[in-house]
């Protein structure tokens, strides 16, 4: 093999791990805040990616109407489990966060949809739409019942994410789609050339990691979603709402995903199942970080995302099992280190 | 003189068991209130239904407020606190978050005096601010637990067991500060192993037994009852070791 080759895949590897890293840190924080190991992070993935996509050749999303109706449910819902104690207050932070704000994001969609919109404009409504989409996810699946253990929740993520996906299906067909890219600048160094889509990729990721790490450290709320993953019951006696730290998670991962979708939306051609098989690779890496290490996460996942460059290159056929198999001695490692530990019940 | 917390019978169970039956309690403003009893007798079981922890049947009202409906964070909000029996800390979080967090429901001016308050009450937890909770000595973690729950700025604070495996010298540092809370307007209603240093700083006391109070009064006739005496206080009548 001659360097340049190395130097290809090294950089291939290296953009891939980066958009890994970021959904590998989210599953990470959405499991310490919440214990739910999210299967559907993936979608989010798609969800963003194919929302942009459509909005960029002019048509509407289904996602924006699937995003008003899981309102309405979460609507419900919130009435259903207040009936005890309805107070005027709750009702109207119940009809804002979830009628208001979807059906306004309906309205704003079909009013800025077109084939002339401006990229950051398409961006910015995919984004809200997969927020509200998360958020929603949250409050109508997880929520009610968050006391319950991680078996109970894993399966409600597998069940989340078959649903999504076969959603995805309804609102973008079986046809894959692209979209523009975000800006066709490039560098150029030595052998490689560097598209202004994976130096977006970098920074990115750079700048998700350097905000997640200054919003743990320094802010007070940042500061309760960790209080909240180290101690549930301590968390609650300072009162903090655990279901508003639910919320917040899942929000962060909606939009890390989003995120992440768009970023690779204009390199490869996106399915609406494709998002799966991104998610799991950011789930290999979060694994590896024992799903609480977030630097951890992050170099695992530039790892898999190099392993990944290369097998492809060498054997192609095998890539995915290659890449799956890195697992394999990580969780050897980990339950021969670790003693087994019950599960906190709260 | 109206009572700040006030419990009418009443009654908690796991499952079918119930642990404690019909009991009633009120603690006053300015007041230091002490449940005595033997491990298992229902202490622990009664501080965490009344803080919204575990479901109870019957009546709570704290500051005039009716309970029922309130989930845990929602009677932090109302000036009610509890410091749990095994202290629930933010162990991979330095002793100064930990207190900032416990302020999470208070204005960001208010939180700044409490904090010096708290320091001056626990100069220990001045020097180790920086500290990870986790790596607290037991009697370090009891201060920080007792601070976080002070940094609220409750009006009731409810202390289960704060001398449990702590060393004498510590205990009686703690038992202090609990004393001076009443100055600061803070009013404790605390459970105890520890009969004899609980009912030496406290008003009136309750003695629990089995899920039941059996005896109720002022602090010093409490400690004078030959029974507590015996049972709980360590005080012999025919000359015979407890232990």
């Amino acid at each position: 093999m001659n360097t340049t080759i190395m130097l290809f895949l090294l950089q291939d590897g290296i953009t891939n791990g980066a958009i890994y890293a970021l959904l590998g840190l989210a599953l990470v924080l959405v499991f310490a805040v919440t214990r739910v190991i999210l299967i559907p992070q993936g979608e989010f993935v798609t969800y963003g990616a194919l929302s942009y996509a459509m909005l960029a050749t002019g048509q509407v999303p289904g996602t924006v109407r699937l995003a008003v109706a899981m309102g309405l449910v979460a609507f419900a819902l919130d009435l259903f489990f207040a009936r005890k104690a309805l107070h005027v207050r709750l009702v109207m932070r119940s009809v804002a966060l979830n009628i208001v704000f979807p059906v306004a994001l309906l309205g704003l969609v079909y009013a800025l949809v077109g084939p002339n919109t401006p990229i950051a404009v398409n961006i910015a409504l995919a984004l809200l739409i997969v927020a509200a989409i998360g958020l929603f996810l949250y409050r109508i699946a997880f929520q009610p019942i968050a006391h319950t253990s991680v078996l109970v929740l894993l399966i409600a993520s597998v069940g989340c994410h078959l649903a999504l996906q076969g959603l995805g299906l309804v609102f973008f067909g079986a046809e894959g789609l692209r979209a523009p890219a975000l800006s066709s600048a490039a560098v150029t160094a030595g052998p490689l050339r560097f598209t202004g889509q994976s130096l977006a990729v970098y920074g990115l990721t750079i700048g998700f990691i350097v905000g997640l790490w200054l919003f743990f450290g320094y802010t007070k709320t940042g500061k309760a979603l960790r209080a909240t993953a180290v101690n549930r019951l301590g968390a609650r006696l300072v009162g903090i709402r655990t279901t508003l730290s639910g919320q917040i998670a899942f929000l962060l991962a909606s939009v890390i995903g989003a995120i992440s979708g768009i970023l690779i939306v204009p390199i490869t051609t996106l399915y609406y199942d494709t998002g799966f098989l991104i998610g799991l690779k950011g789930f290999i890496a979060a694994i590896i970080g024992g799903l609480v290490s977030y630097p951890l996460t992050a170099v695992a996942a530039i790892v898999v995302g190099i392993v990944e460059a290369f097998s492809s290159f060498y054997a192609s056929n095998f890539k995915e099992v290659i890449v799956f198999t890195l697992i394999l001695p990580v969780l050897v490692l980990r339950s021969l280190a670790a003693p087994q530990v019950e599960e906190e019940k709260d | 003189m109206s009572a700040l917390l006030s419990v009418a019978d009443v009654h908690i169970a796991y499952g079918k068991v119930e642990a404690v039956r019909g009991v009633s309690l009120d603690v006053a403003d300015n007041e230091i209130v002490t449940i005595i009893g033997a491990n298992g007798a229902g202490k622990t079981t009664l501080l965490n239904a009344i803080m919204g922890v575990l479901p109870l049947r019957g009546r709570t009202t704290f500051a005039g407020v009716d309970m029922a409906p309130l989930d845990i964070e929602d009677r932090v909000a109302t000036g009610l606190s509890l410091v749990p029996e095994h202290r629930e800390l933010f162990g991979t979080m330095n002793v100064e978050d930990n207190l900032e967090l416990g302020a999470f429901r208070i204005a960001k001016a208010v939180a700044a005096t409490s904090l010096e308050r708290v320091y001056t009450l626990f100069p220990r937890l001045k020097e180790r601010r920086k500290q990870l909770a986790g790596t607290l000595s037991g009697g370090e973690q009891q201060m920080l637990a007792m601070g976080r729950a002070l940094m609220g700025a409750p009006k009731l604070l409810m202390l289960d067991e704060p001398s449990l495996g702590l060393a004498p010298i510590i205990v009686a540092d703690i038992f202090r500060i609990v004393g001076e809370l009443r100055s600061a307007g803070v009013s404790v209603l605390l459970v105890e192993q520890n009969a004899q240093a609980a009912l030496q700083i406290a008003d009136r006391a309750y003695v629990m037994e089995l899920g039941e109070f059996v005896l109720s009064g002022p602090a010093s006739e409490i400690a004078a009852n030959e029974g507590v005496a015996a049972s709980y206080l360590g005080f012999q009548h025919e000359g015979e070791s407890v232990i």
